[in-house]
């Protein structure tokens, strides 16, 4: 396990530098237990995070929205402007989210 | 334009808004429903030509709990558009609401809508969720209060004066990325609710989003309604309806009547104009332009068709 922890930060450095620019900046907290990110324009943004984190999603727009796990892990209820969700990641992957009244609207939340 | 005149048009667009936004009446005429706007639908009180004996009126997208700029009062809009229905001279037998009653699932949104919707004179009300009444964590607010009538699997039927009536859900499955989902369940109970029906039953299907794609990029679709439309093709006369994209889209096809009904709340955008479906903010001296009046009649003999949109300005 240690071996892997040490290794997925440098391959997701790559993945970055390699094409991952239009997504950039990512909401990116490797030290911070806590980060904040932003629903807008009817779009998330990706989020990569450290086991442990405690991701927030604040709408910023005037519809609101919902933050769905895919897999069924958590589903916030519906976020009215400047409404927030949480939810800490304790397990290292790959969680797929989506909002249920837009779903069109995905996103990745990477956990290391 | 002088200060007093603007004023003026500003009043009669607010005026034009709130009956615009109102409803949408059906009536059965020669056997074929005929959709025509509320506000028209008062005219004929007062002397105008009677197009039919009112069966049911549509309401949709009441958003109770929405207060940003797009309308700062649903519950007055809401409230306008039952004081028009009441004001009917012969009231519908049914109302249906085709969903978001609430902006945000909340149970005192829910409570006041259930309380401003028992004014109407008209006591039997069907509904169907729209995504915005199913955004609790439970999914289950909606349920408590309107689950009865589908033993809370949200797609019930019922007659009415020979009309058969299907109220579906579309707006539970949903997969991430993708459009509205019936779902092979509910696909499987409308073939066993039609089989045995005679294909001159008058039928009225109504679900909160629309039942043919729209829009795809903003999920104006239901990405299986070709499973349902297969099994009542062979109708003679169905009437589909929709609430969800807070604008009037009426589509033909055959026997087929496709029809989305305004919002009560708030216009939203046409189609893949801004970054996506939500509140349109309008200003008041650009409403009349985008706010209008649309008339539908059907003639019994031949089924023809005909929609009229009138701008306000």
């Amino acid at each position: 396990m240690r071996f892997k922890h040490f290794q997925m930060p440098l391959m997701l450095l790559g993945l970055a530098a390699l094409g991952f620019a239009a997504a950039w900046p990512p909401t990116t907290a490797w030290a911070a237990e806590e980060t904040q990110t932003l629903i807008k324009d009817f779009k998330f943004t990706p989020v990569s995070v450290k086991a442990g984190t405690k991701v927030t999603w604040v709408n910023m727009d005037d519809e609101p929205h919902n933050v769905v796990s895919d897999a069924g892990l958590f589903r916030s209820s519906g976020l009215d402007t400047n409404e927030s969700f949480s939810y800490t990641f304790d397990k290292p992957g790959t969680y797929q989210i989506h909002c249920s009244i837009h779903p069109r609207m995905v996103a990745t939340v990477v956990v290391e | 334009m002088s200060d007093e005149k603007l004023l003026q048009s500003r009043r009669n667009a607010l005026k034009c808004m709130a009956y615009g936004g109102a409803g949408t009446l059906f009536v059965l005429a020669g056997g074929v429903f005929t959709p025509v706007n509320l506000a028209m639908a008062g005219e004929y009180e007062k002397g105008g030509t009677k197009p039919g004996k009112p069966l049911f009126v549509q309401i949709s997208d009441t958003h109770i709990g929405f207060n940003k700029e797009a309308n700062p009062d649903v519950d007055g809009s809401l409230t306008q558009t039952i004081d028009l229905v009441n004001g009917m001279a012969e009231q519908p037998a049914l109302i249906i609401h085709t969903g978001d009653i609430t902006h945000l699932s909340k149970p005192a949104e829910f409570d006041l809508a259930q309380q401003l919707l028992s004014g109407l004179r008209t006591t039997e009300l069907h509904t169907v969720p729209g995504e915005h009444d199913t955004t609790d964590p439970t999914v289950t607010e909606y349920f408590n209060r309107f689950g009865k009538a589908s033993d809370n699997k949200g797609y019930y039927s019922f007659d009415h004066a020979g009309v058969h009536f299907i109220a579906l859900i579309n707006v539970l499955e949903f997969k991430a990325g993708g459009l509205g989902t019936l779902g092979p369940d509910q696909l499987a109970w409308v073939a066993a609710d039609l089989k045995g029906r005679s294909s001159s039953t008058p039928i009225v299907v109504f679900a909160h989003m629309p039942l043919w794609t729209i829009y795809e990029p903003w999920g104006w679709g239901t990405g299986d309604a070709d499973q349902l439309m297969s099994q009542l093709r062979r109708f003679g006369s169905v009437t589909v309806l929709n609430g969800h994209i807070h604008q009037i889209v009426q589509k033909v096809e055959g026997n087929m009547t496709f029809h989305t009904t305004r919002s009560t709340s708030y216009p939203q955008p046409a189609p893949g104009e801004g970054p996506g479906p939500g509140p349109l903010k309008v200003a008041a001296d650009l409403l009349p332009k985008m706010l209008g009046i649309t008339s539908v009649s059907v003639r019994a003999h031949p089924r023809v068709l005909t929609l009229a949109d009138t701008a306000l300005a």
